[in-house]
C-alpha cells in the first residue's frame, strides 16, 4: 500500500531502471537504481537518518541541539530534511562553488549556511567544519567521510533492495564521494553473492582543486577501504555531461551530472566485459542542475563551466 | 634525487630488457605539481609500465622527487595514477603496462561528495 505516515518513510524503495540502450555492448545489461526517487532528492536521504539515529543512540546528540556537517548539498539536504522534522538544528558548511539550486534547497528547509572556499573543494569545507567543531563544542558533527552508520545505511538497505531486484548482477557501479555507498552495497553484495565486482568512479576533482597546496592536504575517507574496490575510473567534465544527456535522450531519465559520469564509467565497464549484468546508482535527479545548463547550452560552454563549479 | 636506490622496487623484477623498447606516452600533470614542470600540463615520458613511465618522468622533472613515490618505491597514498582513466591501484599497480599513445594521468585523492 502506498500510504504513509512520515515523509521518511518514503526514503529508500527506489526503482531500478532498464538502461540497455547506454551499453556498447548487447551482451552486457545495464540497470539503474534511481535515487532521486528519494523523498529529498538524493542517495544521501539513506545516510541522514542513520547518521543522525546513530548520534542519538550513542548519546551524543540531544533535542535542540545543532547538527554540524561539511556536505557539497545532498548530504546537507537530507539532514536538513531529518533534522527539521526532529526538531534539531543544523549548520552546513557548503563550498561557494555548488550550484545555487543546492543553496536554495538547503536555506529552504531551514539550514543555517556556511560557506568555505570553493577553490579548496571538499577538502575546505571539512577543514572549516573541523574548525568550527573545535571553537564550539556544543555543535554534533556528524561527519559523513568517517561515520560508519554512512556505510551501514547502504549494508542495510541500498544493497538488499539490488540484489532482491536484480539477482543476477555482475557488477555495481557507483560515484567515490565519501565511498559510503561502494563500501557499504559493495560489501554487502560480496558477502551475499560472492564474485560481484565493484567498480567506482570519480571526477578528477584533485585536477580542478585550485587552493591545493600540496599533497600533504590530500585527504581519503577514514570509511574507504580499498579492498571493497575491483576497479576505479575518473571521468571528466565534458564525458559527464555528454552521458548525463544521454541519460535523458536515450532512457528519459533527468539526472543530475555524476550520475552522468557513472553511466560512463558503467560503460567503461561494459566494453571489458564479454556478458553479464552491470547496476548502477543514479544519486540524484537533473533539478540542482538547470542553471548549469548541462542540457542546453553549447558542451564546450558547459564544460568551462564545470570546472568552475562543483557538480558532485 | 635518490634514483638509484628506487630502481629496484620499482621494476619489481621486470628490468627494462634490450627486447622491450620503451613507448613513448603523454603525461598529464596535476595544478599542484605544475611547479616542478614549469607550470606544463601535459609533458611527455616514456616506458613500458607505470613504474617506468614515472622513474623517466622524475629522471626528467627532479622537482617530481617525493611526490609521486614514497621511500619504499610505492605509489604516494595521496597521489592516484590512471593509464587513460583507468586506476593503476586496482590493475597492476606501478607494473601496468602501456602503449604508445596512452595517457597517464596523475591526480592528488581530495574529498568528493
Amino acid at each position: 500500500m502506498a500510504r504513509y505516515d512520515s515523509i521518511l518513510d518514503l526514503v529508500g524503495d527506489t526503482p531500478l531502471l532498464a538502461l540497455h540502450q547506454l551499453s556498447p555492448n548487447p551482451r552486457v545489461k545495464i540497470w539503474g537504481k534511481l535515487e532521486g526517487q528519494n523523498p529529498g532528492g538524493s542517495v544521501k536521504d539513506r545516510i541522514a537518518s542513520a547518521m543522525i539515529d546513530g548520534a542519538v543512540a550513542d548519546g551524543r546528540l540531544k533535542s535542540g541541539m545543532t547538527i554540524l556537517e561539511p556536505s557539497s548539498g545532498n548530504t546537507g539536504i537530507g539532514l536538513a530534511m531529518v533534522a527539521r522534522l526532529r526538531g534539531y538544528k543544523l549548520r552546513v558548511v557548503l563550498p561557494d562553488n555548488v550550484s545555487i539550486e543546492r543553496r536554495q534547497i538547503l536555506e529552504i528547509f531551514g539550514a543555517e549556511i556556511v560557506l568555505s572556499p570553493g577553490a579548496e573543494g571538499s577538502n575546505g569545507a571539512i577543514r572549516l567544519a573541523e574548525k568550527l567543531a573545535v571553537e564550539d563544542p556544543s555543535l554534533v558533527m556528524l561527519f559523513q567521510y568517517g561515520n560508519d552508520n554512512n556505510w551501514r545505511a547502504h549494508y542495510a538497505t541500498t544493497g538488499p533492495e539490488i540484489l532482491r531486484d536484480c539477482p543476477e548482477v555482475d557488477v555495481f557501479v557507483a560515484g567515490l564521494g565519501t565511498s559510503g555507498t561502494l563500501m557499504g552495497v559493495g560489501r554487502y553484495l560480496k558477502d551475499n553473492k560472492p564474485g560481484v565486482k565493484v567498480v567506482a568512479v570519480e571526477p578528477p576533482a584533485g585536477e580542478l582543486v585550485q587552493g591545493l597546496r600540496s599533497l600533504q592536504d590530500g585527504f581519503i575517507p577514514p570509511i574507504f577501504d580499498p579492498d571493497v574496490l575491483d576497479r576505479k575510473f575518473v571521468v571528466r567534465p565534458r564525458e559527464s555531461i555528454e552521458w548525463t544527456r544521454r541519460l535523458l535522450d536515450d532512457c528519459g531519465v533527468f539526472s543530475g551530472i555524476s550520475a552522468g559520469a557513472i553511466a560512463a564509467g558503467a560503460a567503461k565497464m561494459a566494453a571489458t566485459m564479454d556478458e553479464g549484468t552491470i547496476v548502477i546508482v543514479i544519486p540524484d535527479g537533473g533539478w540542482k542542475y538547470l542553471s548549469s545548463g548541462a542540457w542546453t547550452d553549447d558542451l564546450d560552454v558547459v564544460e568551462e563551466r564545470a570546472t568552475r563549479i562543483n557538480y558532485w | 634525487m635518490g634514483m638509484p636506490t628506487r630502481e629496484a622496487p620499482l621494476y619489481a623484477g621486470k628490468p627494462l630488457s634490450s627486447t622491450e623498447v620503451a613507448v613513448p606516452v603523454e603525461v598529464r600533470i596535476p595544478t599542484v605539481m605544475r611547479a616542478a614542470t614549469d607550470g606544463v600540463a601535459t609533458v611527455p615520458s616514456e616506458g613500458n609500465t607505470v613504474g617506468e613511465v614515472l622513474t623517466d618522468l622524475l629522471a626528467r622533472f627532479p622537482g617530481l622527487d617525493g611526490s609521486l613515490l614514497d621511500a619504499d618505491g610505492s605509489l604516494h597514498k595521496f597521489v592516484n595514477v590512471y593509464v587513460n582513466d583507468d586506476d593503476v591501484r586496482y590493475l597492476d599497480k606501478l607494473d601496468t603496462k602501456v602503449s604508445a599513445g596512452d595517457t597517464l594521468s596523475i591526480l592528488p585523492a581530495v574529498a568528493g561528495g
